[in-house]
């Protein structure tokens, strides 16, 4: 007896030994946390994200993940991001650019978390940031907008006036004009990510000046369903949204965040994870432009294939010079490709927009 | 049958004391079978409500960050309703005061750290005052109802913040997005004990001792209080009504325009748009619960930070859709209201008969 006890003392006394030992054998395990700006709902920018989430979570070391939607961007975040780190989550990615501050202060409190920002431009020892180059599959949509367009006017609804929307709207122009250089794109504003009322009405106004090929850069599917009752040709954004526009819909650029949920994941595990600043494209897969709709012709689909290709391979840019901005002012001298600062920053409109930025 | 509705012609002090109470908990009651729907033990659920708001440290520090602003709206809603005047408009005179203090922050150049603070906090107060003086001015002067006026201007509010962020004020630093620059520490709170919570949480307990002292030991608290309570008798007593009405909106707005001084001040520092999520409109509830009381504001504002920060547990440890949450408050609202109808009408069905 008294034999078998000290046999299970000293088990015991090893036992975190054996754990610690198992542990490091098999790298950090992964409880990671998101932060939503909306709701997950059926499409969109948190469905996105939270698509990416599920993908991450299958993982074997990821165990199973949380996340909290609509969480007010500003100050009020830091409380909802602290309380995900006090749950024990070690990796929270905190999915929107209002969070960029609230995420800084609170890791700045906890050193052994791993915080990952989208969206932002600030960083610290264990902050990373990161984003995709949406504005490569905005080209490619760019170009189907501008060969299927009759009237040769294009509608775009943006949200804010922030570089991320510009250069999206710039990058889709320059397609358009790439291959119809008559044609323009008229840009509304919203003032908002995610309104369907006052998506809808954006849509509407310019459905009612004459643009037959829709676009946006919006949260809510609004502009789909003002194009499909309408009957004009429609872009999505952010996810694959054509459920909700069946015959209108032709394509949309799309986030795949799997691919870089996954990665992270992967090198937190191994602890080979350090701070910086992701910018990926469609050649690590972050983005991409969903399936492309029947409705577009053969000849049209072979060509934004070619262009698939050349942009995966690096042969093109979309802001190849010589690009003037709308004053007619060279801002890209020829052959000229502009520094990812230039592109971060951008704040201009390019030749073929119909529109102001407001200052 | 028949339902008779007829005012009570008196409601007993007891009831009317324990309706708020007795309402919250039935709407609690009806929110436990939505989370048993949801596959949820409703007891673990409100257990893990108050244990993520004061089981610790963190949990009470984060429910007094909340409690802040509910207090100061809460204190200057319910100053008006005692003389029977409603503010409906403290949600923009919070961003009123917000965007004052933000002003004198980022364009005064005061660098004396005092001097910063009292020039903010004077700049909230005084834009606050003004901004609910006006529906004040048109009340008694003109009988216009200061329900609608006081709502209305809370849109004009939210959008000259949204025209400022989105314009004139954003940060030439901050990429164009709509948000102004950090304020300098010269022009932010003291932080207590390591934690979110700051100063202003003190200042707005200050604001309710001196609330309570000015109702219940002044002549000016005191013919606020007549006003409220007969308005005829208050006019025969030879009472200036009408300068009461400009005066006490103006005190009220002044409160709720301190919660956005303490916001930005103490937490955002900075301004931006939704500076304030519907803490004003909260604020109504607050007062209404607080049946007028200094004292209730303060303990009914503390009662809805736990609220509002237990509610993350909802979604952190549950994962509840955030719809939850929303369907929650508005549970606890809707039988608030209830009970109040119930406080001052007769309910009673009949067998048929000629009406």
């Amino acid at each position: 007896m008294k034999r078998l006890i000290s046999v299970l003392l000293a088990l015991l006394l090893l036992a975190p030994a054996i754990v610690l030992a198992e542990q490091s054998a098999e790298g950090k395990k992964i409880k990671a946390g998101f932060i939503y700006v909306g709701p997950i709902g059926d499409a969109g920018w948190t469905y996105s994200h939270n698509q990416g989430r599920l993908e991450m979570e299958k993982l074997p070391y990821v165990e199973p993940s949380r996340y909290i939607e609509s969480v007010p961007e500003g100050a009020e975040s830091a409380r909802v991001i602290t309380g995900l780190v006090r749950k024990g989550h070690n990796l929270i990615f905190t999915a929107s650019f209002g969070y960029m501050d609230a995420t800084l202060s609170v890791a700045r409190r906890y050193k052994d978390v791993v915080f990952m920002h989208c969206a932002g431009y600030k960083s610290a020892e264990n902050v990373g940031n990161y984003f995709g180059r949406m504005y490569e599959p905005r080209y490619l949509a760019g170009i189907i907008a501008g060969k299927m367009t009759k009237s040769n006017i294009i509608g775009y609804v943006g949200a804010f006036p922030i570089p991320e929307v510009i250069r999206g709207i710039n990058a889709f122009t320059q397609g358009v004009r790439s291959v119809n250089p008559s044609a323009q794109v008229n840009v509304v504003w919203t003032q908002t990510w995610f309104n369907p009322a006052i998506e809808r009405d954006a849509a509407d106004s310019l459905l009612d000046v004459g643009a037959d090929v829709l676009t946006m850069h919006q949260d809510a599917p609004a502009t789909l369903q003002a194009a499909e009752e309408r009957n004009a040709y429609v872009i999505g954004y952010q996810s694959d949204m054509r459920e909700f526009a069946p015959t209108a819909f032709l394509t949309a650029p799309i986030w795949n965040w799997e691919a870089l949920y996954t990665k992270v994941a992967e090198e937190v595990h191994n602890g080979t994870w350090k701070s910086q600043s992701i910018w990926w494209g469609m050649k690590e897969g972050l983005v991409s432009l969903a399936p492309m709709s029947d409705r577009i012709p053969a000849d049209v689909q072979q060509l934004v294939k070619e262009k698939t290709a050349a942009l995966i391979s690096g042969q093109l840019h979309p802001f190849t010079g010589p690009i003037n901005d709308q004053n007619g002012n060279q801002q890209v001298a020829t052959g000229a490709i502009p520094s990812d600062g230039d592109l971060l920053g951008m704040s201009y409109f390019v030749e073929g927009v119909q529109g102001t930025i407001p200052r | 049958m028949q339902i008779i509705v007829s005012r009570r012609e008196s409601s007993s002090a007891m009831f009317r004391a324990t309706a708020p109470f007795i309402s919250v908990l039935v709407a609690l009651f009806v929110a436990g079978f939505l989370l048993l729907a949801a596959g949820v033990n409703p007891a673990a659920a409100y257990r893990d409500i108050v244990y993520e708001a004061l089981g610790s440290g963190y949990g009470w520090s984060e429910t007094l960050v909340k409690t802040t602003p509910l207090i100061f709206a809460g204190l200057g809603v319910s100053l008006a309703f005692r003389m029977q005047i409603w503010n409906i408009g403290a949600e923009g005179q919070i961003y009123i005061g917000a965007m004052a203090a933000s002003g004198v922050a980022l364009f005064s150049g005061i660098e004396n750290h005092a001097l910063m603070l009292s020039a903010m906090f004077t700049a909230a107060a005084l834009c606050g005052g003004l901004w609910a003086g006006v529906a004040g001015v048109l009340r008694a002067k003109w009988q216009v109802n200061e329900v609608i006026i006081t709502l209305m201007m809370n849109y004009i509010a939210i959008l000259t913040v949204d025209y400022l962020v989105y314009g004139p004020w954003k940060d030439p630093k901050g990429f164009n997005f709509p948000l102004t620059a950090e304020f300098s520490d010269t022009a932010r709170l003291a932080e207590l004990f390591n934690t979110r919570l700051h100063t202003g949480f003190i200042l707005a307990l200050v604001c309710a001792l001196l609330l309570y002292l000015f109702i219940e030991r002044t002549v000016w608290g005191y013919q606020i209080k007549v006003i409220g309570s007969n308005i005829k008798a208050a006019q025969y007593a030879g009472m200036r009504t009408a300068t009461a009405v400009v005066l006490v909106l103006f005190l009220s707005g002044a409160i709720a325009g301190i919660a956005g001084f303490s916001e930005v001040a103490g937490l955002q520092h900075r301004l931006q748009h939704g500076i304030s999520p519907g803490y004003g409109f909260t604020a109504i509830i607050i007062a209404w619960l607080a049946r007028r009381s200094a004292v209730g504001v303060v303990i009914v504002a503390f009662l809805m930070g736990v609220l509002l920060v237990g509610g993350d547990s909802l979604q952190l440890n549950w994962q509840l859709p955030v719809a939850f949450v929303y369907a929650f408050q508005g549970l606890i609202l809707f039988f608030l209201l209830a009970a109040d109808f119930f406080v001052q009408y007769r309910v009673r069905l009949t067998n048929g008969g000629p009406s």
